[in-house]
């Protein structure tokens, strides 16, 4: 077993697998975290109406099925759905949308609790020292970095492990779609048990590597 | 009215309010450019919130707070807002070293100057710490490097909330050498203190505030030896000495 797991890490194949899992999750983590972070740091600083609704919103988003999602974005994306024209579905593009759509509702609403926990003395402290609006903002999102940085691990945890969705509309296509959990489930399914076993390995060192560097990045922002 | 004898702040009928609880009741109040003055009072009297009012950070219900003749509506205009600086009672840091605390403020400023920082730094005793994280600093040292961290801007005007609580001798000393070294560049500083020694050592006129109103404001001498109210002869008879 030990030596068909090894056999199958030298597999050329299994690049082609990890670069697009890297390359479509790494995508929707950046939409994510461009869209999601600074969302999530403006419901966390100012109060408007509606505050709350959008709160329940992005706390509902957290816990999104990833099927459902893929669903949801197969639908959308099908010839006869509304942006079919786009010709997305069945690619990496349709697998960086839901991605994107699972990972945002993380970021945002992880990254609003994050600010909103920073205490609202010290953003008057801020202004009272000169600060812009922006500057406040700036500087809360600052204080609130190891809660946004978690934001983005957990965002990222949530996407690279999930299969639902990049499945529904990948459709797992080899050379062209197929993804780190999707190739898993092909080969278990196909009794390829050691083949199973080595992409759930590189599965696990890649969560685990791309965290250490998450982390690494909080240590040296402080 | 020439520039000189403008006020740095006037105070016109200002209330203001928390809910039903009204905790600030101004018929007027003026704040002489250049003057320090000691705003004394049992807590919960509104000095902390007169401060507020005075930096600009709230609104008062009503009335009327104007610095430097300016109406100060809100928000405040980032230029007037920058003129003045407030010390806040419970000073918080920022997770970053002393060093970039009290640089901060310069920073938003887009200046730098790291001789201003170290001096100020050495002379309130916290040289040894410049590289330390803020956070990690005693109550003691986190308000000596609250007060550097608004006196590296040099403001017009100083708002300080009990700039010397909880300090030992020596540092109050050196707390009360800064404040005199704005005082006589000329910064307009109000002082909040419970500490009437306090005052007397460094107010020109002092306010002695009750349950939101002025009970009496006077040349600080004056206050203290002989008092025109008898609701202030009673305050001092019966303040705790430090």
């Amino acid at each position: 077993m030990v030596d068909n797991i090894l056999r199958a890490l030298g597999d050329p194949a299994l690049l082609a697998v990890v670069s697009l899992t890297f390359r479509v999750t790494g995508f929707a983590l950046l939409i994510a975290t461009a869209l999601g972070v600074p969302i999530g740091a403006l419901v966390g600083l100012t109060r408007f109406p509606g505050r709350r609704l959008i709160t329940l919103v992005l706390y509902t988003g957290m816990g999104l099925p990833p099927v459902v999602v893929g669903l949801v974005v197969y639908v959308l994306l099908s010839r006869s759905g509304p942006f079919g024209s786009l010709g997305w579905l069945f690619t990496p593009s349709a697998m960086v949308a839901a991605q994107t759509i699972i990972a945002f509702p993380l970021v945002a609403a992880l990254t609003m609790s994050a600010v909103d926990g920073v205490d609202p003395d010290l953003r008057l402290q801020v202004r009272a020292l000169g600060a812009t609006r922006w500057q406040t903002g700036w500087t809360v999102l600052r204080e609130a970095r190891i809660g946004v940085t978690a934001a983005i691990v957990a965002a990222f945890g949530g996407i690279i492990s999930e299969v639902g969705a990049v499945m529904l509309v990948g459709g797992n296509i080899e050379g062209q779609t197929r993804v780190l959990t999707t190739a898993i489930v092909l080969s278990t399914r196909q009794g390829e048990f050691a083949l199973a076993m080595a992409l759930g390995l590189v599965l696990l060192l890649l969560a685990l590597g791309a965290n250490a560097v998450l982390l690494q990045l909080q240590g040296r922002s402080r | 009215m020439s520039a000189d004898r403008m006020a740095a702040f006037d105070l016109t009928d200002v209330r203001h309010r928390y809910g039903a609880r009204t905790v600030l009741d101004i018929a007027h109040l003026r704040i002489a450019r250049g003057e320090t003055l000691g705003i004394i009072g049992p807590s919960g009297a509104g000095k902390s919130t007169m401060l507020r009012l005075l930096q600009g950070l709230e609104r008062p219900s009503e009335g009327l707070v104007q610095q430097n003749g300016f109406p100060l509506s809100i928000p405040v205009p980032l230029a007037l807002m920058r003129r003045v600086t407030t010390v806040f009672q419970r000073p918080l840091m920022l997770d970053r070293s002393v060093r970039d605390n009290v640089a901060f403020g310069l920073r938003l400023r887009g200046r730098r100057d790291a001789e201003a920082v170290e001096a100020l730094l050495d002379r309130l005793g916290l040289s040894h710490l410049i590289n330390a994280p803020a956070r990690h600093l005693s109550g003691g040292e986190i308000q000596r490097v609250a007060l550097a961290r608004a006196m590296a801007l040099d403001p017009e005007v100083l708002l300080l909330d009990e700039p010397a609580a909880n300090l030992d001798p020596a540092n109050v000393a050196r707390v009360e050498s800064l404040i005199r070294g704005a005082q006589a560049r000329g910064t307009t500083i109000v002082l909040v203190t419970h500490n009437t020694h306090e005052a007397r050592r460094l107010a020109h006129k002092t306010l002695l505030l009750m349950e939101g109103t002025v009970v009496e404001v006077n040349a600080t001498a004056t206050l203290f030896e002989s008092p025109s109210d008898p609701r202030t002869r009673a305050f001092l008879a019966g303040e705790l000495v430090y």
